[in-house]
């Protein structure tokens, strides 16, 4: 995977800087080192690989429901949760495989978890929509657009309850700005000087529905109604998603204020594998975002431009993307099934841990 | 021992458990400058400050769904809902949030929120203020609801609530918050899902909650004045879990019931509890299962009409006398 990245258009300021090359240039790109670029690099691969497995695996009726594949977005998770300090938590929607990877989530029990199995991250409970990891700050996998706004902002309200140094961060979708949840965690948020960040992944798309036919006015400008602090950035370049969103996850941690950014992206899959993706876009649009704006070729030239990395590495990452992969697809297909007896369990913490179980009578009904 | 009101008794439950935790939050509209919409949260303010008790905007999905998020970091949030009719607009965040959250998550996360606020009809207030979702809750499992009718339940259940890790929804009744029982001073819990019998009797068992067991109980004496019927009232107390023990236990000695609960029929608390007892005590009923729920359509307006509309004493009397013929 080495191909070449055509120029991208570039936005440029007065005197002739253009926002890559200053987001490129800031202190929190500038001070990775080598072997951390190249990590994230990786991380943005594996997704890529991971889903592409995924898809197959569904296509060959290995997983059940639907299937959001997060193709063509990956450097805005990977961007964003490379921020994360140890105070700081994400949240996301259903289109969740991204965050899950680059939180740090091992991808044989995400694989696993689509397959159904016991041994998923969510015990074959939850699915492709709802991965978690509290373990490392990762609060879902939400289905219900915009529902997990007003979590995310209560995430910033516990950190801040608590009085530690940390911020949120609350994906959402461009569909998802139309919720009255997501207006009403936005007031609280900035009427209660929440440290919380709310990222929409614009991908330009609430699910066949073009933003032009969904959405008035700007996105993130609607932060502006809110007293809130907002901004907009390309997501198919890591450095620009880093730089950006460092500025406001800082403002977040040490100032505890809330801010909108908008992060324009755009998905190559439809909206779910179930949809033909023949109506409301043509493939030129997908071929010319790909051809100019990938996510993985993008970063490489980058990187291979620094001298990070070469065709070599280039190509060894790859591989092992695919092996890992594969490696979770066999994992996945190895494991058993939840038996019937686990429908019932994890339902009530009290059941779970009996040994502290206070209530009495039944909390299961035939 | 003490005589207090049913809304001091949540008020020093509320007191007591933000003195013993100090991630206990009350918040909710008017809970805190304002006193509450129903004066239940009165002096809390003044007592433990601004961070423990919180004004929200009237903005139920963004403030319930914010409490369920805090939860899930260890604070405790107890919410009020000033009527529980209002959770129709927090509904994906009570339901789909807060009762999933723990299952999706292969119970990798706790949700130990608590919410409370008044859930009945009888004031006039319409069918939009006058909703009583406890079957809808209960509906959900991950949840636990608790309908209390007496001040020492409601202070000992809501103390236990906030203690509880799942997500609990605790529904009280505006008509209530002034009656009046003994509530001792001594600290005490009442467990969840344990059931009260408020009176014994032989010939009928009344299994009802909430507001209709005081009800219950005024007709249980008409019962046992002028007809010389002698009838048991269960409390429930708690919706889910639910103690049918308790019921069946008392079925088997009185062998003819009445449920008895404001709530409309289709597929509320009582067709549960009518399955449970024919399913689990078939051979103790010496005649069908009788029930009387509010008269099924949206709460009327008219002060006067809305009285027959809930079960009430007479309501209650002519049911029961028809359960036990």
């Amino acid at each position: 995977m080495s191909k070449k990245t055509t120029a991208i258009a570039e936005k440029k300021d007065a005197e002739g800087v253009s926002d890559a090359t200053r987001h490129r240039a800031a202190p929190i790109n500038t001070q990775l080192s080598a072997e951390q670029k190249t990590d994230l690099y990786r991380t943005v691969v594996r997704i890529r690989r991971f889903e592409e497995r995924s898809l197959r695996a569904y296509l060959a009726k290995k997983i059940g429901g639907f299937l959001h594949l997060y193709i063509g977005q990956e450097a805005v998770a990977v961007g964003c949760c490379s921020l994360m300090g140890k105070n700081d938590h994400v949240i996301t929607a259903y289109r969740d495989h991204g965050h899950a990877i680059a939180v740090g989530m091992d991808t044989k029990p995400l694989m696993a978890e689509l397959y159904g199995k016991i041994t998923g991250c969510s015990k074959g409970k939850g699915g492709s929509m709802h991965y978690f990891d509290p373990s490392r700050n990762f609060w879902g996998g939400h289905g219900i657009v915009g529902g997990q706004i007003p979590l995310g902002a209560g995430l910033a309200y516990g950190i801040k309850y608590k009085g530690l140094k940390g911020a949120a961060m609350a994906f959402m979708g461009d569909g998802a700005v139309n919720q009255g949840a997501v207006h009403e965690a936005y007031n609280l948020a900035a009427l209660w000087d929440l440290p919380v960040i709310f990222v929409i992944e614009n991908n330009g798309y609430s699910m066949g529905t073009s933003q032009a036919r969904s959405s008035a006015g700007d996105l993130a400008r609607r932060a502006e109604g809110y007293h809130m602090a907002w901004g907009t950035c390309d997501g198919h370049d890591v450095y620009e998603v880093r730089s950006v969103m460092n500025e406001f996850l800082n403002r977040a941690r040490e100032e505890s204020k809330p801010a909108v950014v908008e992060i324009k992206t755009y998905r190559y899959r439809g909206h779910s594998v179930a949809d033909p993706d023949k109506t409301y876009r043509d493939k030129a649009e997908i071929e010319e975002y790909q051809r100019t704006k990938d996510p993985i070729n993008v970063f490489q030239s980058i990187l291979v431009a620094e001298g990070v990395l070469n065709d070599e590495s280039i190509g060894k990452i790859d591989t092992e993307a695919r092996a890992e992969a594969d490696t979770a697809a066999d994992f996945a297909e190895a494991s058993p099934f939840p038996t019937v007896e686990d429908i019932q369990k994890d339902v009530y913490w009290e059941v779970d841990n009996p040994q502290h179980k206070t209530s009495e009578g039944r909390l299961f009904f035939e | 021992m003490p005589v207090i009101t049913y809304r001091e008794a949540i008020r020093y439950a509320l007191a007591e458990e933000l003195e013993r935790d100090p991630n206990v939050v009350v918040m909710g509209e008017e809970v805190a400058q304002f006193n509450g919409a129903y004066k239940v949260t009165e002096t809390l303010l003044a007592k433990f400050g601004p961070k423990r008790i919180v004004d929200t905007p009237i903005s139920e999905a963004g403030f319930i769904g914010m409490g369920i998020g805090a939860s899930m970091l260890g604070v405790r949030p107890v919410m009020e809902l000033m009527f529980w009719s209002f959770y129709s607009v927090a509904f994906d965040q009570i339901l789909n949030n807060a009762a999933n959250v723990r299952y999706m998550s292969g119970g990798q996360i706790n949700c130990p929120i608590v919410i409370r606020g008044p859930a009945n009809g009888g004031t006039n207030v319409g069918a939009t203020h006058s909703l009583t979702p406890e079957n809808v809750l209960a509906n959900h499992p991950g949840v636990k609801v608790i309908v209390p009718s007496t001040p020492y339940d409601a202070k000992g259940l809501l103390k236990s609530a906030i203690r509880d890790n799942d997500p609990v929804f605790f529904l009280e009744n505006t008509i209530l918050y002034g009656d009046k029982g003994e509530v001792p001073e001594a600290e005490y819990l009442i467990p969840l899902g344990k059931a009260d019998i408020k009176r014994k009797g032989t010939d009928l068992t009344i299994v009802t909650y909430g507001r209709s067991v005081i009800q219950s109980l005024a007709a249980a004496e008409l019962l046992e004045k002028e007809h010389d019927v002698s009838v048991e009232v269960v409390d429930l107390r708690t919706i889910r879990p639910l103690d049918i023990d308790t019921v069946l236990a008392s079925v088997a000695r009185t062998h003819r019931v009445l449920i008895v609960e404001e709530q409309k029929p289709f597929a509320s608390v009582g067709t549960q509890l009518a399955y449970m007892i024919q399913r689990e005590a078939f051979d103790e009923l010496d005649g069908p299962i009788h029930r009387l729920a509010t008269i099924d359509a949206p709460a009327i307006y008219s002060p006067p009409v809305e009285a027959e509309q809930l079960p009430n004493p007479q309501r209650i009397l002519k049911a029961a006398l028809g359960a036990v013929a």
